[in-house]
């Protein structure tokens, strides 16, 4: 199960977010800092799929975006992995022009 | 003035440089927005509520905007109500009481003549609906699962796995929708029909019985989306909808485990998705890996099985990282049942230890130590320890535990065992877990023919380098015990070192000096030291000095040792041979070590747990019995704590039958420390079983952590759990106890009062 659809910069600005879970609005400040701050410590070489805290996160970058996914364990990270592709794609369709930096709206 | 447009909010946020700025931004316009709203203003009411919104998203509270999504929704306009029920979505949650108001709304919506509407109805409902709102709409959203408008269909779908999830009664009543939901061409449709029925299987057996009958239906489904050639609408890299073929495999699986026919009929397809599917991307490695997933899950014949896991041993020699780490989670899984066919990729796991990537290491790690076995330890232990010496300090302990289990059970010879224990203590000596030191004491005891070499190798490690806590203390233990085996030079297994006592002592009196020993640690050298009087010939003076000094240390653990060594020297001269004599082989016994030691140190009086005393501490045992002596104040049998105080059965009811056994504290008389022992006659386990005890006011109960909460049927097992009682005014121990368990899948719950403490429990 999907819990949280997040799209953060790489100073730590979430330019989009969508949680499936209630989370306090406290603690979603505190998990998405964190959440990019293990993405941006991961080098070239290593895998998409970190562990944290009791699930898992798939994320993906592009230019100076990351797209996260937090998954619980029944997901297939891999399946995931090509949803973020296939969810950019079609944003890069229905906006003709993708410009990383201005994704918003 | 009408407010901002909102890509200008956006705009006018991003130019803010820090988070202060930002805050003074937000709060400016959510000032106006607030003003906005009282005026009722319905023209700008979507805009604000959009830009209200988006400030959520970044962080900032917006619960003001709540009712105002309440009235756009109500709105008839089209662009009010999408606003609105986004809002909803987002704002709003089965915590607040507002979302009830809304039901009536979705109601309409979902009768609405545009389908739009209700498909904006049909997601918020799917999304916060809480029991109330889906018990009310649930007949609606049957309704709308049955249509024939595939848009709305597959929204419906999703809002019923809501409603199921929310209320799982209602299940039934979406049954007779499900009949032809598959037979759908729209991919949308029976995409989220699978959903549906994964949802339903998995939550109740009678569905999952009944809906194995889809299984051929399925599997045509997953035929044909692998036969088509290429789709535009459906194509992800070359495969045709990926998603759905991944969908499909997770409900086969779920269909498939534990049956045997559904298992049959669908190994074909699976043979055929395995071989099919191209592998150049990661698309095909996703449905390759779901494909694996449900392999091993159902009840499949041996060769696909081992198809599965050649499929993943060819991940394993991917470059890609993310494969290999999917890869190695799948093996792991699967090692237990499939031992021979993961051993066959013995090696290319082995490689992936030297991997960049933590994660991958982490699960190489440990799919090497389950592969180990009597065949192949000593080329995996070269490799592990390898690793061990250049991995991430998170890891080491885990490795070192790891090596430590497998050396146990599969060691070829004692000096390798040893000289495995030397490697690991000395490369990561200080990750080593504090329960390691007595087993390996325990089984250095045990190779009596390897003293002389052990203490030989122990010594020279600690030579250069005493910082080690783990090494030391094993090491300083070693020379206590077999110093005169080193100063002798009785090497066999390599060349002797010529060692002189001095030499010898002043090792163990600068690890006593040094900074970085801990109390433990000195502990150790002391009594180490302490042995070697009656070892040593030459230099019993100095030890004599050596101790002395110590009886005025700050430390009260030494001070006290030293004390009580000095009057051993002093008074009881006649008995330090015999007190001080070489420790008998020990044997690892469970839980019935007489001598239970109250660890008086540092950790606080606090009774050894009794999963930790699995095997005994040494070094307690050794000094407790050389102060027992000297202090030679009580007459031998209090020191035999259990022995002397009979057990009784406390409790013995329904299968279920605790005894208790009891113990006496010898520095405070008035503890007394009862292990209970619990254990189940009856044909079925017992589990959460959950022990409580309560006492009259004048005692005081400590319960400590029971070692575990399942009591295994026809008496194969117990729990044990641990209480201490405080006796101060000496009264008539008396006890009752609640005690709580699952057996037979109901709940048990039972009261008794405990009247049979023998009298020398408390007196």
């Amino acid at each position: 199960m999907i819990k949280f659809f997040l799209m953060v910069n790489k100073q730590g600005q979430t330019r989009l977010s969508r949680y499936y879970e209630h989370v306090d609005i406290h603690k979603r400040t505190m998990l998405e800092a964190e959440v990019i701050k293990n993405c941006l410590s991961r080098s070239k070489d290593q895998c998409s799929f970190i562990e944290y805290k009791d699930f898992k996160l798939v994320y993906r970058q592009y230019a100076a975006l990351f797209v996260v996914v937090g998954i619980n364990e029944t997901e297939n990270e891999m399946a995931v992995y090509e949803l973020i592709h296939n969810f950019v794609e079609v944003l890069d369709k229905y906006f003709s022009r993708l410009v990383y930096i201005n994704v918003d709206f | 003035m009408a407010p901002s447009l909102f890509h200008v909010l956006i705009r006018t946020i991003r130019t803010a440089r820090t988070q202060a700025e930002e805050r003074e931004m937000i709060q400016k316009e959510c000032a106006a927005i607030r003003s906005s709203f009282r005026e009722e203003d319905n023209t700008y009411r979507c805009r604000n509520v959009a830009k209200l919104l988006y400030m959520h998203m970044l962080g900032y509270p917006a619960h003001f905007g709540q009712l105002e999504c309440l009235k756009l929704i109500a709105s008839q306009k089209f662009t009010d109500k999408r606003i609105g029920y986004l809002g909803a979505m987002l704002l709003l949650d089965e915590r607040q009481d507002v979302h009830l108001l809304m039901t009536n709304c979705i109601k309409n919506d979902l009768n609405h003549s545009t389908q739009y509407v209700q498909g904006l109805a049909l997601c918020t409902l799917g999304c916060m609906g809480s029991s109330e709102m889906c018990r009310d709409l649930a007949g609606e959203v049957e309704k709308l699962l049955k249509t024939s408008n595939s848009y709305l269909r597959k929204k419906a779908a999703l809002c019923a796995v809501h409603v199921i999830r929310k209320v799982p009664e209602l299940m039934e009543m979406f049954l007779p929708a499900t009949k032809n939901l598959l037979n759908e061409k729209n991919h949308g449709v029976l995409h989220t029909s699978v959903v549906l029925l994964t949802e339903m299987c998995e939550r109740s057996p009678d569905m999952l019985a009944h809906f194995r009958k889809l299984v051929p239906q399925l599997v045509r489904i997953l035929k044909n989306l692998i036969m088509s050639g290429y789709s535009p609408e459906h194509d992800v890299s070359g495969i045709s909808d990926p998603f759905l073929q991944v969908r499909i495999l997770r409900l086969l699986r779920i269909l498939g485990r534990n049956d045997d026919d559904s298992s049959e009929a669908m190994n074909d397809i699976l043979a055929q998705v395995a071989t099919n599917t191209e592998t150049s991307k990661n698309v095909g490695n996703a449905i390759l890996y779901e494909t694996v997933l449900t392999i091993m899950d159902i009840k499949s014949e041996s060769g696909l099985r081992v198809l599965a896991i050649n499929i993943l041993g060819r991940f394993l020699l991917n470059n890609d990282k993310n494969i290999r780490y999917v890869a190695l989670t799948s093996l792991l899984k699967t090692v237990q049942t499939d031992h021979n066919a993961v051993q066959r990729h013995r090696s290319t796991i082995v490689d992936c230890l030297k991997d960049l990537d933590v994660s991958i290491k982490r699960r190489a790690m440990e799919l090497s130590f389950a592969l180990v076995n009597g065949n192949n330890v000593r080329g995996m232990m070269k490799e592990l320890l390898y690793f061990l010496d250049s991995c991430e300090p998170e890891f080491k302990a885990d490795c070192a535990s790891g090596i430590f289990l497998a050396a146990e059970k599969y060691a070829p010879s004692k000096r390798w065992h040893i000289d495995t224990i030397m490697r690991v203590l000395t490369t990561a000596g200080s990750y080593v877990r504090d329960d390691a030191v007595p087993n390996l004491i325990q089984l250095i005891t045990n190779s009596v023919e390897m003293h002389a070499y052990t203490v030989q190798r122990l010594y020279k490690a600690i030579l250069g380098d005493y910082s080690q806590q783990p090494l030391v203390q094993v090491a300083s233990w070693c020379i206590g015990e077999y110093g005169d085996l080193l100063v002798s030079g009785q090497c066999e297994e390599e060349e002797p070192i010529q060692v002189t006592e001095d030499e010898v002592l002043d090792i163990l009196e600068s690890i006593l000096i040094s900074n970085m020993s801990a109390s433990v640690t000195r502990g150790y050298a002391l009594t180490a030291i302490m042995k070697l009087s009656t070892r040593f010939t030459c230099t019993v003076n100095r030890i004599k000095k050596v101790v002395s000094i110590y009886g005025s240390s700050i430390d009260v653990e030494l001070q006290q040792r030293a004390v009580e060594y000095n009057a051993l020297f002093k008074k009881y001269d006649h008995m330090r041979p015999a007190l001080l004599e070489r420790m008998p082989v020990m044997e690892k016994k469970q839980n019935d070590f007489i001598v239970k030691c109250n660890k008086d140190t540092g950790a606080g009086g606090s009774m050894l747990n009794l999963q930790k005393s699995l095997c005994l501490d040494v070094m307690e045992m050794t000094s407790v019995m050389l102060r027992m002596v000297s202090r030679f104040c009580k007459s031998p049998d209090h020191y035999f704590f259990s022995a002397g105080i009979p057990s009784i059965t406390a409790y013995n009811k329904n299968g279920l039958k605790i005894d208790f056994t009891f113990e006496r504290s010898n520095t405070n008389p008035s503890v007394t420390v009862i292990t209970i022992q619990a254990s189940n006659s009856t044909e079925l386990d017992m589990t959460d079983f959950v022990f409580q005890a309560a006492v009259p006011k004048t005692f005081q109960l400590q319960l400590l952590s029971p070692s575990s909460s399942v009591i295994p049927a026809f008496n194969s097992g117990t729990i044990t759990q641990v209480i201490k009682v405080l006796n101060p005014q000496k009264q008539q121990l008396r006890m009752r106890i609640k005690l709580t368990y699952n057996h037979k899948g109901s709940a048990m719950q039972d009261l008794a009062e405990v009247n049979n403490f023998p009298p020398q429990s408390w007196q």
